[in-house]
């Protein structure tokens, strides 16, 4: 595609920060009503551009759909972070359920490396969502932002291992009889697999399933280093079954966020249809894009959006904290007088 | 503890047929082409103004910046599985698509449970009625956070 093909992109994917000043006065957090006086479809139409981009350069990037959706949404939109969280799981599990089907038919991804890892990570991504619905908004804000940068960081440093050596499964997986076999296609050739470490694993899928619930941040990012790096599963197998294991993770905190009432629709459907449109676009320019650059991007932009909602964050306590001081002020001032 | 792979009855077979994995499959891309259909169609009803919202379109703006906690206060919008007796409001039908993809994990780990009885693979069962207490737990709406 070339440097302007890239430059194009890049200038697609900053329209989300332009959106920031067309915020109507609505901070997260912020109790006021925010009426922008702009018709109704304005902000779903820009929610559904927005999304649209963010999932073609999701697919370049390689990351999930629902990664850059909380902290480029919940940084420049006038939204709560409440329903952010919510459309981001929604959006996160919608991926997953398109692309289940054929992960599972092709055997790229595993039902049987899937289940026992899903049954951890759900049950924990509820606690998360409980967890990050029970805390005040700007603790949140400031956890969000500094997950943002650590997984910034991580897809700067992780390597990844396309089919990782397991010398010896352990005695978990056999149990569990967690082995499987593809065809990798470009070779044509069968390989088969197992894996080891499945303990830790497992034990890392719990802070994967609350982090997941709380940030509503789909948890593909974390999922493919553990499966890969930690418990030997080969990158494809790693890839594919991570990206099933989000319509079963992301399914029990969205019902949480869901029940609570966190979800609108005019939010959510624009943004499900933008990512899902601009998945299929992402998915023809792959060939023609240079992933690196993108990537680079990517890590650039999810930096700058973890760094505002860090600062967002600190800003929501000194409003909080604020009118206690004016109040202790005015209390002092009356008490002098 | 590590085992010797000569003491692994591991035969990788690409021809072994995986039942579970292809019924669960299946079931997925039938659910997911329906819920997303349900959602589309039902969001198209809703901006199109054919039915009366829950809450005006046009008023959105004023609530959606504020914590959920207050947004359900001040809109008077259901929350729980309050919009099933609202359901024919334009803004709540959209939750039937919603609720389809997010309750149709559950219809695909039920499914497989007879096939793994069947294959007598105790410990899946468990896991996968485990993972159907779990999900169904998420769903009624028992438990939920709050600010």
């Amino acid at each position: 595609m070339g440097k302007f093909g890239n430059a194009v992109l890049l200038g697609l994917l900053l329209i989300a920060p332009v959106a920031g000043p067309l915020q109507a006065g609505g901070a997260a957090g912020s109790m006021a009503p925010a009426a922008d006086g702009a018709p109704w479809w304005i902000w779903p139409l820009i929610l559904f551009v927005v999304t649209f981009v963010m999932g073609v350069v999701a697919v370049l990037a390689g990351v999930g759909g629902g990664v850059l959706f909380v902290p480029i949404i919940s940084g420049f939109f006038p939204f709560h972070l409440d329903f952010v969280r919510a459309t981001g799981l929604l959006v996160a599990l919608s991926g997953a359920l398109a692309a289940g089907p054929g992960l599972l038919k092709t055997r790229l991804a595993s039902l049987r490396l899937a289940l026992p890892v899903a049954l951890i990570a759900s049950t924990c991504a509820i606690v998360g969502a409980m967890i990050g619905l029970a805390l005040p908004t700007h603790v949140v804000q400031i956890c969000l932002g500094t997950t943002i940068l650590g997984i910034c960081v991580l897809m700067f440093v992780a390597k990844k291992s396309t089919i990782p050596d397991v010398p010896q499964a352990d005695t978990l997986s056999r149990t569990l009889k967690i082995y499987g076999v593809y065809r990798e296609e470009s070779t044509g050739q069968i390989i088969e697999w197992k894996i080891h470490r499945t303990p830790l694993g497992l034990c890392l899928f719990t802070i994967i399933g609350v982090m997941a619930g709380m940030f509503g941040l789909g948890a593909g990012w974390a999922n493919v280093p553990v499966l890969n790096l930690v418990m030997g599963a080969p990158l494809k197998t790693s890839v594919a079954t991570s990206k099933f294991l989000l319509s079963i993770t992301d399914t029990s905190a969205a019902w949480i966020y869901m029940n609570r009432g966190c979800v609108i629709p005019l939010m959510v459907v624009p943004s499900l249809v933008g990512i899902m449109l601009g998945s299929f676009v992402g998915v023809r320019l792959l060939r023609i894009s240079k992933p690196t650059i993108i990537r680079w991007m990517v890590i650039l932009v999810l930096a700058f959006a973890g760094f505002k909602a860090v600062h967002k964050g600190i800003t929501s306590i000194n409003s909080v904290e604020q009118p206690h001081h004016a109040m202790s002020e005015a209390s002092a001032l009356v008490d002098h007088l | 503890m590590e085992i010797d792979n000569e003491e692994l009855e591991i035969e990788p077979d690409y021809k072994i047929k995986l039942e579970e994995q292809e019924l669960y499959a299946s079931i997925l891309a039938k659910g997911m082409y329906i819920g997303l259909l349900v959602l589309f169609i039902t969001f198209i009803v809703y901006v199109s103004g054919a039915v009366d919202p829950c809450l005006p379109m046009g008023t959105l703006s004023q609530y959606w910046s504020m914590n959920v906690a207050d947004y359900l206060q001040a809109s008077g919008c259901p929350g729980g599985w309050g919009w099933i007796m609202m359901v024919g409001r334009g803004d709540l039908l959209n939750f039937i698509g919603i609720a389809i993809l997010a309750g149709l994990t559950i219809v695909c780990y039920i499914a497989i449970v007879p096939v793994l009885i069947k294959k007598k693979d105790k410990i899946y069962v468990v896991i996968a009625l485990l993972e159907v207490l779990v999900l169904c737990l998420a769903a009624s709406g028992l438990i939920s956070g709050g600010h």
